[in-house]
Formats: C-alpha cells, sequence, structure tokens
C-alpha cells in the first residue's frame, strides 16, 4: 500500500492523503512496538551501522583538533605534565597497595561472616565521541559498541565516580544516559552510615535530587554517596555523588536534599565501561543480606 | 516525469546527509537549545520545489535515520516529518508563490506543527524537557528559512540535470 504510486497525477491529492495516513500510522505501530520492549534493535542497528561514517565525520573536527593541540604542546609543558603524572602515579600505587591490604582484609571478614564475595569487573576504556544525541535527554554516543562486548544496561564510570549506563548497543558505537538525566534514577547509600536512598537526575550536570529522605534521615551535607547495587543495574560500591545542601522542612514529609556528581559529567572525554558480572541471576541472597550487613 | 521537472536525486540526497549532520554537531550547551531543525527545513523546500519525486515516503524514511541518531522513539520524527511533508505537499503550489515573507510565515506554522507533533509524542511516552527545547529551534529555523531556501535553489538549479 505504502508502494503503490500512481503515475496518473489525476490521482495525486487522495493517493497523497493515502499514504501519508499509511505512514503515519505505520509510525505509530513502530513507536508503540519500540516502547514496549526492545523487539526493534536489529532495525536499530542496521541503520545506525548505515548511518556510523556520518558519526565518525562529525566527530573528526573535534578529534582532529585535539590531536593537534596533543602534537603542538611544547617540550616544556609535555616535561611539566609528565612529572606532574609521575607523583600522581606514585601517589595513586601507594594507595593501591592500601587498597590490597584491605581488600584482603575485607574478604576475610566477609568470609568470617558468611558473606558473598563482591564481584570484581573488568574495564575498558571508551572515548565520547563528539555528537550530540537527543536534546531532550542527557544522552552520549561512546566509540565502542556491541562488536567489543558492550552490553544495553552496562555500568559507565570515570576516574571519579559513576558517569550513567549504556542504553543501546550499535555494532560500532553505543549510547549511553548520563545520571544527571531528567528519567534516570540510581539507587545509592551513605557511605557513611548505610543508608540507602534513590538518586535522581535533574538534566543539570552538578545536581542530582534525593527527593526520599525523610526529615529524620541521618543525613549531612558533604556525606559520600555511592551505588548501593540493588537492584542489580549497577555494581556496588562506587562513588556516585557527595551531598551537598540538606534542608529540612518541618511540615514536609521529606527533606530537600540535592547532591553533586562525583564524576565531571559535562568534561570527560574518556570514560571507563565495566564488565559487572551481574548479580540478577541471584538476586535474593544479595539484598537478603544488605540489611544485615550495613544497617547497623 | 509529467511536468518535465527531473529530480535531482543526488542533491537531495547530499542535502539530506548534510542536514543530518549538521543535526548531530555538536553545540555548546548554551546554544544547543536553539539548533534548528535542519532536516525538516531541508525536506520542506524539496517537497515544495519537487512535490512528485520526494514526498512522505522520502520523509517518513529521513525521519527513521533521524530517530535512530538521535535514540528517540523509532517513528516519532518519521511521523512528525512525514506529517509536515504531506501538509506541505498539499499547498505547495500555492507556497511556491508566496512571498518570502508569508512563505517564512508558512515555514513557522510547519516548524510549530512539527515541534509541537515531537512533543506531543514525547508527552504521550512519558518523557520530559525544557520548553527552550521546544521554541528554541522555531526561532532559528524560521530566521535561517530565507537563507536556506535561496541556497538550496542554488543548489537545485547549479547541479547538471540527471542523475
Amino acid at each position: 500500500m505504502v508502494g503503490s504510486y500512481k503515475k496518473g497525477s489525476a490521482a495525486k491529492t487522495p493517493a497523497l492523503g493515502l499514504r501519508a495516513l499509511a505512514l503515519v500510522l505505520l509510525s505509530v505501530l513502530l513507536m508503540f512496538l519500540d516502547q514496549r520492549d526492545g523487539h526493534l534493535d536489529a532495525v536499530r542497528q542496521t541503520i545506525g551501522a548505515a548511518v556510523y561514517p556520518l558519526q565518525v565525520t562529525v566527530d573528526a573536527p573535534a578529534r582532529l583538533w585535539n590531536w593537534m593541540r596533543t602534537r603542538s604542546a611544547s617540550r616544556n609543558q609535555l616535561q611539566l605534565e609528565n612529572s606532574r603524572l609521575k607523583i600522581e602515579s606514585l601517589v595513586s600505587k601507594g594507595q593501591i597497595q592500601e587498597l590490597a591490604a584491605l581488600r584482603a582484609e575485607n574478604d576475610r571478614l566477609r568470609a568470617l561472616l558468611d558473606a558473598r564475595e563482591r564481584v570484581r569487573g573488568e574495564v575498558r576504556v571508551a572515548e565520547i565521541m563528539a555528537v550530540d544525541a537527543n536534546p531532550y535527554r542527557h544522552n552520549i554516543v561512546l566509540d565502542i559498541g556491541r562488536r567489543h562486548g558492550v552490553y544495553d544496561g552496562q555500568t559507565i564510570i570515570d576516574a571519579n565516580g559513576v558517569v550513567g549506563q549504556v542504553i543501546e548497543t550499535g555494532l560500532l558505537t553505543s549510547q549511553a544516559i548520563l545520571i544527571s538525566d531528567p528519567d534516570h534514577a540510581l539507587p545509592v547509600e551513605v557511605s557513611r552510615n548505610g543508608l540507602r536512598t534513590i538518586a535522581f537526575g535533574t538534566g543539570e550536570f552538578d545536581r542530582l535530587d534525593l527527593p526520599f529522605l525523610p526529615n529524620n534521615a541521618d543525613i549531612r551535607s558533604g556525606d559520600l554517596l555511592t551505588t548501593s547495587g540493588l537492584g542489580g543495574a549497577f555494581p556496588p560500591g562506587y562513588p556516585v555523588a557527595v551531598v551537598g545542601m540538606v534542608n529540612r522542612i518541618p511540615q514536609e514529609p521529606f527533606a530537600d536534599v540535592v547532591a553533586t556528581p562525583a564524576a565531571a559529567l559535562n568534561q570527560v572525554r574518556e570514560v571507563m565501561l565495566i564488565w559487572h558480572q551481574p548479580a540478577a541471576d541471584e538476586p535474593e541472597p544479595a539484598t537478603a543480606e544488605t540489611p544485615d550487613d550495613q544497617d547497623e | 516525469m509529467s511536468n518535465g521537472a527531473r529530480i535531482p536525486y543526488l542533491s537531495v540526497l547530499g542535502t539530506l546527509i548534510v542536514a543530518l549532520m549538521l543535526t548531530m554537531l555538536p553545540l555548546p550547551k548554551a546554544v544547543e537549545a536553539f539548533r534548528p531543525d535542519w532536516l525538516a527545513l531541508v525536506l520542506i523546500f524539496w517537497v515544495m520545489m519537487l512535490p512528485r519525486g520526494i514526498s512522505v515516503g522520502v520523509a517518513w524514511m529521513a525521519g527513521i535515520v533521524l530517530d535512530v541518531t538521535q535514540g528517540t522513539l523509532l517513528g516519532q520524527h518519521a511521523l512528525a516529518l512525514c506529517v509536515v511533508a504531506a501538509i506541505t505537499a498539499r499547498f505547495h503550489l500555492q507556497m511556491r508563490v508566496f512571498p518570502v515573507s508569508q512563505m517564512t510565515a508558512t515555514v513557522l506554522a510547519l516548524l510549530g506543527l512539527y515541534q509541537f507533533l515531537l512533543f506531543w509524542i514525547n508527552g504521550v511516552a512519558g518523557i520530559t524537557a525544557p520548553p527552550v527545547h521546544y521554541w528554541g529551534p522555531l526561532v532559528t529555523g524560521t530566521i535561517l528559512w530565507p537563507i536556506l531556501s535561496v541556497m538550496l535553489s542554488g543548489i537545485r538549479y547549479r547541479t547538471p540535470a540527471g542523475a
């Protein structure tokens, strides 16, 4: 029906209306299927692969600019940067030693408590392509995709904390949603006392909302929020945000709590993807244990 | 084609691809909300000029590609572009003889309808966005239209017929 284009020009107007109507109905059907579930991933991936060269072309100037900037850096600058990095590396190596000791101790204690061992994931660096995705949302496009093993729901972090998660994988690129997107919610806990809550994106890069904390909740400005691992989407223990302002309004049921994301959401170019073996296969023991574990 | 107008498919495809790339081009956050709807503008032009060859079908396919690159609901932009193209095709004879001011006003109305459809679908799907994302493109799109239509006419008549 869609392709039946009449050659006779007399039938033009009705044919136009009909075709438009058919296409509109087809669009509605597509949107319905797409909204329900990923029935249309294959279509998306095929078209996505066709559009890949365009994305690379659009990204090229930014890439070239970066390359030129590194190329034209003076020897002096490089030496300075090099020495700074050496010091940084030394410091982090020291911290890693400490971490190894802590990890061993933690494993021992967990073994004593008969707790499940924490799963540690593998990490791979990805680059954010300078391609603007959906303007209504905080989305980014990454330069690795299904071919590199990326999967839907995968956690993305940067050097400081959680950045977001993958929402769509193409063959060579993938799209991710940032934690600052207004439609994104992330289960977190206060690292100081294990208080669990949910952090919502606000549409601003430097602000997360914690709307479900009662007025008497033990939370203060400066508290570090980490992923709680509940819900199975994010691995536990990664820093998410630092609590900024806590505003307790006596007659309201919930306190007004705002946090600042730990990751530099609008500045990063390199991010890390975590291959975290999903705890989704065995969600029950994890959720059942956590209260005893951490609610002291 | 019956009225002698050959369809310069290469130019159409080229301009559509450029429009798509402009849509993906990274902009500073401050002006991002004012990115014009390049694809809609270019499609309005081609449908107005060549409604026999470039019409709802092309608009729909372009919309699907746009949906994939933007990660929106598959069919959202397709639907909006298809409706805009249908109206443009229906009134292409009137629009062609309009003076610039009136044509620009018509384009403003079409872009408004386009944004309204996107907004409406977003609303049904439960996606929220700051309102500037809806009216920003209208302003820039309308301002750009007179220049853009002159440029596209240049492309249309400069290319060797055929292709």
